[in-house]
This record gives structure tokens, C-alpha cells and sequence, in this order.
């Protein structure tokens, strides 16, 4: 009985060291090919508050750089992806920069994910002169650009979707407009956009209400609205409080003032809570969000359709617009270690001078004066029509 | 352009206002049952509305099972909840201070907050109103069904509640008890089942508050602490442990709420609500309803 027991564990014991030993074997074998690795540096905030961003990008980052060494690498040099988790913490997002900068010793670094991390390690990216590419949407990421040498991002900004609402109002003949906002950071800048650009569209903003991020209830804003002479509305902000804004718009009549949303309400979650109540409910979206409605011969048809599929067959889940912020940023980063190798300085260079980069979000063109690259025109105003989006006209 | 008028707009606040003002007064009366039967504050009382919420979501949308029995099977679970927290958290920790156990209701909260996140992730649900009907026209202004549903359901409970503490013999004990425990102890009233029995029907209350208003507000995990804290206003400013002075009171804060939304800014919405609250307090500390004698022999 009890050899018998031992020898079981003899057998188990030999049988381990047989596979740790081969795989060591399959590891260590030297291959004479093979170029030293080329290195991405990556931060997404993976967990914490803003996961729903950084886990579809770390996604979508992992399955570009497993595409690319399935094509044999960067000119023959393997692409090593090393992605740091911030958990949404500006401090441990520093700590991850320092980290990808000398230990890791990267030459270039996409993320983070959040304005919030973005702002912490912009100033680490200029100080230790590293090529910086965040996925974050604020505006003061890249700007003022003589002090964001080394910074780039991906994501368009405000500006731009209150640009697009603006246009889209003025092709309808609109000219008074009242404005909701959500009192955080997100309806915050959303509502600054709107105020400053206001004049220069001689729109007249007649009603400027906020709300808290939490309300439960937003009839009584609505009902002031209703008794200004506003011919539309416009509410900004993300979570519940957009869904709410559409079911009360609904409720209480106003569907002779069309409803525009920011562009977060750019997920089929928002048209689902909304039900019935959403149809007509406009919004600007990259186009990202909208491939299979993208005519054929769109310059983004292409790379759009294959992201969609590629990504919704190995996640088995819908894209977001944020794991194409990291499909930007990564194709991004492999284009210039293509070009000009991993020399931090060159990459900087190869970035500011990168345009017609067609991408997720839009055809990029970054200069000297702008390192975001994006404008209004890489958005499309669409329209919640039978449940779903529509382009609208 | 069909403009509202000013009537249609002072109708349609006051509608607002006092429908949210039912949840606060139901976040309010939990408060004060466990308040008057332990002296703490249960500020997991939030948690117990964000929670009937979702159950009724998990209950009726996932399940598909009809509104009386997913209402049913809502408050039964979150009863269940309350209990556990009562005999799990709050029963060890029983000679501990009115404080520390406050604390603890604190740390259920934040649990509780935690596990809905887990169990339902970070997406607001949506609950389909109980009659599907276009709202009705006052004056100009939208009264949603759904409104006069919360509207209902918050008379319909403080009405039994009042029966309930005012003529039942074991309403008349879980008063008896916090009113002076050793006494009612020795009076033969078993103190320990009173106290566990008061946050199975604050969680039962809190759950009938959070199934109410997810069809107008839908409901997601960490709704519950801005409720929570709501509620606790109207609590102290109708006066700690008076059940028509929470009513009221919660009336009050939902009112000022929509009525300075509307007629002032709504950025001022929230400091509205709490300004009257400290006006309240610092004119009338034990509250608008409550009596300074009985404040100065709790402990808390």
C-alpha cells in the first residue's frame, strides 16, 4: 500500500521534471535568426473605474501585436508588447511610466487610457523625452503643444463633437439651443466646448442647465427648457443620466425639439435602455462605431470592417470606440518602429510628420501645431433609427 | 412652438419633486426604524434601495417572472440581506458604542456596494413601468403613471407602518425596546429579536423604495449612497425616529430640489436641499418634528 503510494508521487515527480525540462528546452533554444525584439510600452487602466476603457483596449492591443509577429515581426524583429495596469490611479500610472521608460527601457509608450492618468505622466514623457501616444479624449493632453513635445493622442476631443452638433444644427435652420450637462469632468468640458463655440455658428444658447452625474430625475431641467424658446437640445454626459434625459424628453413631449447627445451615447447598451423612446435621439460618433453602415467605398470601410470582425470573433464581445483608440495608437507605434527603428527621437519625429494615417477614429494628420490630428469631419452624426444607428442626413 | 406656461411649469416641478420626495421619505422611515429601535444609523439603508432595484431587474427581466411575485421574491431576498447583516455584523459587535456600530453599517455599505458591482457589473438596468400607459396631462405638465405608483406605494406603507407601531403588540414592543431596553427586557420582550426584526423591515422598506423608482430612474450599484445620504437629510430634518416628520420632511428636500432646478439653476440643486437642512438644524436642532426631550435622552 504505502510503496505503492510511492511510487505514484516518484512517477508524478519524473513526469513534472520531464515537461518543466522541455519547456525550458523549447525556451532556451537559441535561434539564430531571430533579431532582438523590438519593445511597445503600454499603461491601460485595465481595472478600477475606468476598466470599461483599458480592457478592450489591452484587447485590442494584444491581438494587433499577436498579428504582427504571426507575419513575421517588425522588418524581422519580433514586436515584445509590455502592458502595465494603472488601475485608474494617476500615481501608479507614474509609477508604470518610470518603469517602461528605465527599466524596460522602451522607445515608445501608448496609453494611458483616462485624461485623469494621461495629465499624470505627460510631464515624465517631455522630461525623459519619450514618445508618448494617450488614448485619453482632454484636450490640455497635447496642448499647449510647445510643451507637449513628446506627447501625441489618439482620441478626438470635445471640441470636434460640439463642432459637429453645431454644423449638423446649422444645416437644419437651428438657432437657439438649450444645453444639459452633467456636473462632472465629462459634461464639465463638454459644456465649455459648447459655450465658447456657440457664437462663432450664431448659435444662442437659451438655457444652460446641469445636473449631477447621480440624478435620478431630469424633468424639472427639461420643463424649464420647454418654456424657453429653444428649437433644440442638447444634453452631455455619460451613465444613466443620458438614458434618463431620453426617456423624460420623451415623456414630456418634446419631440418637436430634437435631442443630440454627446458622443457618449455611442453605445448600443444606451439605445437598448432607452427602448422605443430613443429613435430620432441624434449623436456624433467615429465612425469606428458605425463600419457596417460606412458606404463601401469610405476611406475607413477597410480597416473598420476588419477590426470589427477580427475582434467580435476572438472576444466574442462588440468593439468600443476606446479599443480603437488602441488600434490607433499601436498601428501608430508599429508604422514608425517600421520606419525608422526604436530611436526615441526619431519616433517623435516620424509621429509629428505622420498624415493620412488611416485609423479607427479617423484619417490622422498630426503637424507641429497639432498633435491630436483628428477634426471634426472623422465624425458622423448619426440617428437612432428602429433600434439601431442610422447615418442621418 | 408649443410653449410650456408658467403654471404648466410650477405643476410639473411640484409632480417632480414629489415623487422623488417618496424615495427620500422611504430611505427616511428605514432610518428610523432601526434608529428607534437601536439608536444607530444604518447607513447601509441606501444599499437596501440600490439592491431592491437590481433583484427586481434579476427577478422580473432576467427571469421573466411577473411583477407580485419578482416584488414578492425582491423584498423576501433583501429582507434576507438585512437580517444577515443584523445577525452577522451588527449582533457580534453588540456591546460595542452607538458609534462604532455606525462605523460597521459604514463597512456594509461599502460590502454590499462591492458585491452588487460583482454580481451586476457597472451598467445601469432598466425595469419596464408597472402599467404601460402615456403619461397623463395636468395643466400642461406630464404626470408619469409611474409617479403615482411611488406616490402610492409611500402612503400605502407610512399607513401600515403607523398601524403597524401604534396598535400591534410587537409594534408597541420594538418601540418598548429602544425606548429602555433593560425595562423592556424585564417586561419579557426579547430585545435581541426586536432589533433583528427592525432591519429586516428597514431593508424590506428600502427594497419596496428601490423597486418603485428603477422604472423612472433606472438602478445601478452605487446608486445607493446619494439616496442613502438624501434620505438621511430628510430623517433629520423631520426629526430622528418620527415617521410622519420623515414624510414630510423627504417632501420637503424633493421639493426644494426640483423647485430650485427649475426656477433657479440646477448646479444648485443639491446645496438647496442640504441649506434647508442646516437651516432646519441650526434653528431647530432636534428637527422639525422632533421633541427636544426625547433628543437629550438617546445617546446618539
Amino acid at each position: 500500500m504505502c510503496k505503492q503510494r510511492s511510487f505514484v508521487v516518484w512517477a508524478m515527480g519524473f513526469a513534472l521534471w520531464m515537461v518543466v525540462a522541455g519547456l525550458l528546452g523549447v525556451f532556451a533554444a537559441p535561434d539564430a535568426q531571430a533579431k532582438e525584439p523590438y519593445k511597445i510600452g503600454a499603461i491601460f487602466s485595465v481595472t478600477g473605474g475606468a476598466s470599461f476603457l483599458g480592457e478592450p483596449e489591452k484587447k485590442t492591443a494584444e491581438m494587433i501585436a499577436e498579428w504582427v509577429n504571426a507575419e513575421g515581426g517588425i522588418n524581422g524583429h519580433p514586436l515584445e508588447l509590455i502592458i502595465y495596469d494603472d488601475e485608474t490611479d494617476p500615481t501608479k500610472c507614474n509609477v508604470a511610466m518610470k518603469k517602461l521608460i528605465s527599466q524596460d527601457q522602451v522607445p515608445v509608450i501608448i496609453g494611458p487610457s483616462t485624461s485623469g492618468t494621461s495629465m499624470a505622466v505627460v510631464g515624465v514623457a517631455d522630461k525623459d523625452q519619450v514618445p508618448l501616444i494617450s488614448c485619453a479624449a482632454a484636450k490640455t493632453i497635447v496642448l499647449p503643444v510647445e510643451e507637449r513635445h513628446w506627447v501625441f493622442k489618439v482620441a478626438g476631443s470635445d471640441i470636434h463633437v460640439s463642432q459637429r452638433i453645431f454644423d449638423h444644427m446649422k444645416s437644419k435652420g437651428i438657432s437657439k439651443v438649450a444645453v444639459m450637462t452633467a456636473s462632472d469632468a465629462f459634461g464639465a468640458s463638454g459644456r465649455e466646448e459648447l459655450l465658447a463655440f456657440a457664437p462663432q455658428y450664431g448659435i444662442e444658447i437659451v438655457a444652460d442647465e446641469r445636473y449631477g452625474p447621480k440624478d435620478t430625475d431630469l424633468t424639472a431641467q427639461l420643463t424649464k427648457i420647454k418654456g424657453t424658446a429653444a428649437q433644440a437640445v442638447v444634453n452631455w454626459s455619460i451613465g444613466p443620466t443620458q438614458v434618463l434625459a431620453v426617456k423624460n424628453w420623451r415623456a414630456l413631449g418634446m419631440d418637436n425639439l430634437p435631442l443630440y447627445q454627446s458622443h457618449g451615447f455611442g453605445s448600443r447598451k444606451n439605445i437598448e435602455l432607452c427602448g422605443k423612446d430613443a429613435e430620432g435621439v441624434l449623436c456624433p460618433l467615429a465612425r469606428v462605431n458605425i463600419g457596417r453602415l460606412l458606404a463601401d467605398d469610405h476611406a475607413q470601410k477597410k480597416v473598420i470592417m476588419k477590426y470589427t470582425e477580427a475582434y467580435e470573433k476572438k472576444y466574442n464581445e462588440p468593439i468600443s470606440s476606446f479599443g480603437g483608440h488602441a488600434w490607433d495608437a499601436m498601428y501608430i507605434a508599429v508604422k514608425a518602429l517600421e520606419t525608422v527603428g526604436p530611436d526615441r527621437t526619431k519616433i517623435r519625429g516620424f509621429v509629428e510628420n505622420l498624415t493620412g494615417f488611416v485609423g479607427q477614429h479617423g484619417v490622422f494628420k498630426f503637424s507641429a501645431v497639432d498633435h491630436n490630428g483628428l477634426s471634426k469631419d472623422d465624425l458622423e452624426m448619426v440617428v437612432v433609427k428602429n433600434g439601431d444607428w442610422a447615418i442621418a442626413r | 412652438m408649443d410653449q410650456i406656461t408658467l403654471t404648466g411649469q410650477i405643476v410639473q416641478y411640484a409632480i417632480t419633486g414629489l415623487t422623488v420626495g417618496s424615495i427620500y421619505a422611504l430611505v427616511a422611515i428605514g432610518f428610523n426604524i432601526i434608529y428607534n429601535v437601536t439608536e444607530i444609523i444604518n447607513f447601509a439603508q441606501g444599499e437596501f434601495v440600490m439592491l431592491g432595484g437590481l433583484f427586481m431587474v434579476f427577478f422580473s427581466t432576467v427571469l421573466g417572472l411577473p411583477i407580485l411575485p419578482a416584488f414578492g421574491l425582491t423584498i423576501g431576498v433583501v429582507v434576507a440581506i438585512g437580517i444577515m447583516m443584523e445577525r452577522f455584523a451588527i449582533f457580534p459587535a453588540k456591546d460595542a458604542s452607538v458609534l462604532t456600530t455606525i462605523i460597521i453599517t459604514i463597512a456594509c455599505s461599502i460590502l454590499l456596494k462591492g458585491a452588487a458591482m460583482y454580481g451586476w457589473g457597472k451598467d445601469p438596468f432598466a425595469l419596464p413601468p408597472f402599467t404601460d400607459c402615456k403619461p397623463f396631462l395636468v395643466l400642461g405638465a406630464a404626470l408619469f403613471p409611474q409617479s403615482m405608483w411611488v406616490f402610492g406605494t409611500t402612503l400605502v406603507v407610512v399607513f401600515v407602518l403607523t398601524l403597524f407601531f401604534k396598535r400591534t403588540r410587537f409594534g408597541r414592543a420594538m418601540i418598548a425596546s429602544s425606548d429602555n431596553p433593560e425595562a423592556a427586557q424585564l417586561m419579557g420582550i426579547d430585545v435581541k429579536t426586536m432589533v433583528m426584526v427592525s432591519f429586516g423591515l428597514s431593508a424590506a422598506i428600502g427594497a419596496i423604495a428601490g423597486i418603485v423608482i428603477t422604472p423612472i430612474s433606472l438602478m445601478e450599484y452605487d446608486r445607493g449612497a446619494l439616496l442613502g445620504l438624501k434620505g438621511f437629510g430628510a430623517a433629520v430634518l423631520g426629526g430622528l425616529g418620527h415617521f410622519p416628520g420623515a414624510v414630510i420632511a423627504g417632501f420637503v428636500v424633493g421639493l426644494m430640489e426640483s423647485f430650485c432646478a427649475g426656477l433657479l439653476s440646477s448646479g444648485y440643486k443639491d446645496a438647496a436641499a442640504l441649506l434647508v437642512l442646516l437651516l432646519a438644524l441650526f434653528l431647530k436642532p432636534s428637527g422639525l418634528f422632533g421633541s427636544r426631550e426625547v433628543l437629550r435622552m438617546k445617546r446618539f
